[in-house]
């Protein structure tokens, strides 16, 4: 067994380990413990990418000293790996661009708790990419949510309260219909391992019996997994919970948490009940049509949004929507579509709310985006950031929204039922995206002779600058995205070869 | 009849209902009240009355600004909002149906209840019972089984435990240095709280003094046993911290706080926690590279035996203990100062 | 069919606890009635696993007398999740009501509908 290969393992450990000892470090410690921890997790993804790209297989590592069916699991492959080291990246630069408003969010005491949080919401992010483990998942699962609660609420305005308790209700609905999915599932199976249990299910279809048990349990899982990552009707706790959280916490919860429940529910969909049987069981049908209808409504809700961070959060149910249509799709095709999509939104997400953040502080922290007006000009970094980020969500070439919408469009053209409202979906919801984007990107740029016309005209215009980890980060994103945009070739290859590692 | 139609209002099912609805309290204006009154009257030579008088009419105008005391329990009365009442009452008893049919069509077509040919009953399980105590030294099957089997799991478990304690610390813990209106005032109600610290109830002291060291034996017990007997970490810790309350309520935090501080519960659970993850990743080290853990699992049955699940069990045990203590001092008043 | 659910009396009755418990948490206006319904929702899937794992006439899974054979034991896999969920459920019922007692030392309600339209004012305000 090559060393390497341990390295998933450690990563959740390490990742775990730092916030166990945060919570005795005092904030400043604690914040470089955890930056320690996300740089060397996301390293580590990297080398277990290129170990499972050279050997050009999967393979699963054993908690404890017992085999399958009997100890725990965790699986490493190369979507695994590509996956993890996305979500090290863009944990990283989510933290690095919102640090100067951790600093004024969170008390002064309680620093440390917030990165007791980061580093758990790492481990659980990881533990959920990498488990082979149904109940695993479900533990980690609700690690996850908790830490992402925490995380909204750690600003601890009444705003920011009263979302997290209606994430935390939302959370745990889904998080319940998973668990009696779940148990479900053992009772029909008798395996929580993800691999025994899917032989056994392949058993129970091909003879016949527990038909409607196997449909129940599909239809639940996949429901609360949905609600948990903010599908289109269970969408009410999105645009509070990004809208009111710290910067950091937006980033995250929109770029990794969701993704992080999908993710999962796309290896549930793979390496358990068996792709086959969501597509005969119409369940694909139906997560497609929400897809769709989530990218629909969402943007016209976003078109309807004043607060430039509800739009961006409005704008994330539409796009969780195209990943929820490309999985009801239900051909490989579509399903790397999906995939892809999960990497281009979180690149471009947290990018969004990054640079808002330092669009806001030229503003006068000001929500209302005609606010905003001409502070592209104030802050040209995040002008650019916001700017590549809205491009991207529209679909503009050489940025990653393009590719993902272009995989989406042919992937659509290989199952014929669906390609019509395919295409059709796509080409609405990109109009309304272009509309609330581009309105957005057009206010930044324009000269803010604005209606008062006092302040802007006598001064010129100051260009602040922000501070330099604000800065850094927004190019490291728009880096992110432009290598997404423009070498989507062999990422687009090393999906594909991943899915055909999870059957 | 005209008479039971006037008391129809002040009938139980009405009451009953009125609770349910969530329109009446039926404890509002009867249990604050009287106990300020009890206050004030109990401790009239107290040194510290004009503090207290000063914390009360901060807390007087607090309970003012709810608008729980200053308009009562009812709700607006709105024929809009009755109709969308109702309809969301019926929309709410038509899902329950759903979800239960759902559920119920679903559980119609499983395996028969307590059939020892079920599928969840297979090799899985059987080598659990016919192997788990020679592999690792557990009489206490469970507890091998998610101890070292599936001790992965586990770990997560105490990963939530520990994470939920985090968040909320954030919420509640009272910091001086915070600056926040909300804060400060619970900090001052907290301080009320404290002023009257010990409350010398002899019947609750005395009943204390005989339970409290039953109890902390007991839990104790629990954990030592547990993997020897039902029990385990989580319910020997849960007992422990029972334990802990119970004592903390009879004798106050000033004789708690001689021994169990902020710092001694960041010590206990940062050790225990840091035991479990190296010793876990020690075993799950071993095991995934195919080596020999090396580490002795005793004769089945004795206390010293069973390899790592002792010292895990005393782990979780400390951890749950000191958690349970500190989220009852967090929701009465933000924190153990 | 409704002879089966007879014969799977204690899973029957757990999910309709099941659906009572999702229903309030999903409906209920008032906070600590969510939080309940959350604890019974919970509950009822640990009452279904429990019942899962038992098989008529056998024993808890603690070796008495030696005794190893799978055919004197109930499963222990499932009291192990039960377990391990009680935890997380202990965890996340202890957020929720921290959550709520700071919504409610703010707001002075239960009710989150309530609550709403009071941030709803604020922010107007």
């Amino acid at each position: 067994m090559s060393f390497v290969q341990n390295f998933p393992f450690f990563s959740i450990i390490i990742a775990m380990f730092s916030g166990i000892v945060s919570s005795v470090l005092p904030g400043k410690a604690a914040k470089r413990l955890s930056f320690f921890a996300i740089g060397i997790t996301t390293l580590m993804s990297a080398a277990v990418l290129a170990f499972c790209l050279g050997t050009g297989e999967s393979y699963t590592y054993m908690m404890g000293h017992f085999p399958a069916p009997w100890g725990n699991e965790i699986r490493a492959g190369v979507l695994e790996a590509l996956t993890a080291l996305l979500f090290g990246i863009v944990m990283f630069l989510a933290v690095l661009g919102g640090l100067d408003y951790t600093k004024v969010d969170v008390e002064e005491s309680k620093q440390n708790l917030f990165y007791i949080l980061i580093d758990l919401m790492l481990s659980s992010l990881l533990a959920l990419v990498y488990t082979n483990d149904l109940f695993t998942a479900y533990v980690f699962v609700e690690i996850n949510t908790i830490a992402g609660c925490g995380l909204i609420m750690i600003r601890q305005k009444g705003r920011s309260m009263s979302s997290a308790i209606r994430y935390m209700i939302f959370s745990q609905l889904g998080s319940g219909l998973f668990l009696i999915g779940l148990s479900l599932l053992y009772d029909v199976t008798g395996h929580l391992l993800m691999s025994p249990a899917k032989e056994e299910v392949g058993q129970i279809m091909a003879a016949g019996i527990y038909k409607i048990p196997m449909l129940v349990i599909l239809a639940v899982i996949s429901v609360g997994l949905a609600i948990k990552s903010g599908l289109y009707p269970f969408h009410y706790w999105i645009p509070d919970t990004y809208g009111y959280a710290t910067p950091t916490a937006s980033a995250i919860l929109s770029g990794l948490v969701s993704k992080g429940y999908i993710f999962l529910l796309i290896k549930i969909f793979y390496r358990v009940l068996g792709r086959e049987n969501v597509i005969d069981s119409y369940l694909a049908n139906v997560l497609f049509l929400f897809g769709v209808a989530g990218m629909l409504m969402g943007s016209i809700h976003a078109i309807a949004q004043k607060d430039t961070r509800r739009m961006i959060a409005y704008s994330s149910v539409a796009q969780i929507g195209y990943i929820y249509m490309g999985i009801g799709l239900g051909t490989q095709a579509g399903m790397v579509a999906a995939i892809f999509h999960i990497f281009s939104h979180s690149a471009s997400k947290a990018l969004l709310f990054i640079s808002s953040v330092g669009l806001y502080e030229v503003s006068e922290n000001k929500k209302d985006y005609l606010s905003l007006r001409g502070a592209g000009y104030r802050n040209p970094m995040a002008g650019i950031g916001f700017g590549v980020g809205a491009l991207s969500m529209v679909g503009v070439p050489m940025l990653a929204g393009f590719i993902s919408k272009l995989l989406f469009a042919t992937s659509a053209l290989e199952s014929p039922h669906k390609m019509f409202i395919t295409l059709l979906a796509l080409a609405f919801s990109t109009v309304l995206n272009a509309i609330y984007f581009l309105r957005m990107v057009i206010t930044l740029y324009r000269p803010s002779t604005s209606s008062e016309g006092k302040e802007t005209e006598d001064e010129p215009i100051e260009a602040k600058k922000s501070s330099w980890n604000l800065r850094l980060a927004i190019l490291c994103f728009i880096v992110l995205n432009l290598v997404l945009g423009m070498s989507s070739q062999p990422i687009v290859a090393a999906i594909g070869d991943g899915l055909m590692m999870f059957e | 009849m005209s008479r039971r139609r006037d008391n129809y209002e002040n009938s139980r099912w009405m009451k009953f209902k009125r609770w349910v609805d969530g329109e009446t309290d039926p404890l509002a204006g009867r249990m604050e009240a009287r106990a300020y009154e009890d206050k004030k009257a109990s401790h009239s030579s107290n040194h510290g009355r004009e503090r207290l008088e000063d914390l009360e009419a901060d807390t007087e105008e607090v309970l003012k600004r709810l608008p729980i005391f200053a308009n009562g329990y009812d709700s607006v009365v709105d024929k809009g909002l009755m109709a969308f009442r109702r309809m969301y009452k019926v929309m709410s008893v038509l899902l329950c149906a759903g979800i239960i049919a759902v559920l119920l069509w679903t559980v119609s077509y499983l395996p028969v209840f307590g059939d020892a040919k079920n599928p969840d009953n297979n090799e899985v399980s059987a080598r659990y019972i016919e192997k788990g105590l020679q592999e690792t030294g557990a009489v206490n099957i469970v507890t091998g089984m998610i101890l070292d089997y599936r001790a992965f799991d586990t770990f997560g478990e105490s990963c939530v435990l520990f994470i939920a304690s985090c968040c909320v610390l954030v919420l509640l813990r009272i910091d001086d240095a915070s600056k926040d209106e909300h804060v400060q005032m619970r900090k001052k109600e907290a301080e009320y709280d404290r002023l009257y610290e010990p409350k010398n109830d002899i019947i609750l002291q005395k009943c204390a003094c005989i339970l409290v060291p039953i109890i902390m034996i007991f839990g104790i017990y629990i954990v030592l046993n547990g993997h020897l007997s039902p029990g385990g970490g989580f319910s020997g810790g849960a007992v422990l911290g029972s334990g802990l309350i119970l004592y903390l309520n009879a004798f106050g935090f000033q004789k708690t706080g001689r021994f169990f501080t902020q710092k001694v519960y960041q010590r206990v659970t940062l050790s225990a926690l840091t035991f479990y993850c190296l010793a876990k990743s020690y075993s799950f080290f071993t095991g995934a590279n195919h080596l020999k853990s090396g580490i002795p699992l005793g004769t089945p049955g004795a206390i010293l035996s069973s390899g790592l699940i002792l010292p895990l069990n005393i782990c979780v045990g400390l951890v749950v203990a000191c958690t349970m203590y500190v989220f009852y001092t967090l929701f009465r008043k933000g924190g153990m100062k | 069919m409704i002879q089966h659910i007879f014969l799977n009396l204690e899973e029957a009755v757990s999910v309709i606890l099941f659906g009572i418990g999702f229903t309030m948490l999903l409906l209920h206006q008032n906070l600590i009635k969510k939080i309940m319904g959350m604890n019974i929702m919970d509950t009822a899937v640990y009452l279904f696993l429990a019942a899962k794992g038992y098989i008529n006439g056998r024993m808890v899974p603690i070796v008495v007398d030696g005794i190893q054979d799978a055919s004197a034991y109930i499963n222990p896999v499932p009291s192990g999740l039960v377990l391990t969920g009680i935890v997380v459920s202990v965890s996340t019922t202890a957020l929720m009501l921290a959550l709520t007692i700071r919504l409610y030392e703010r707001y002075g309600s239960l009710s989150l509908d309530q609550i709403l339209t009071q941030i709803k004012e604020e922010e107007r305000a």
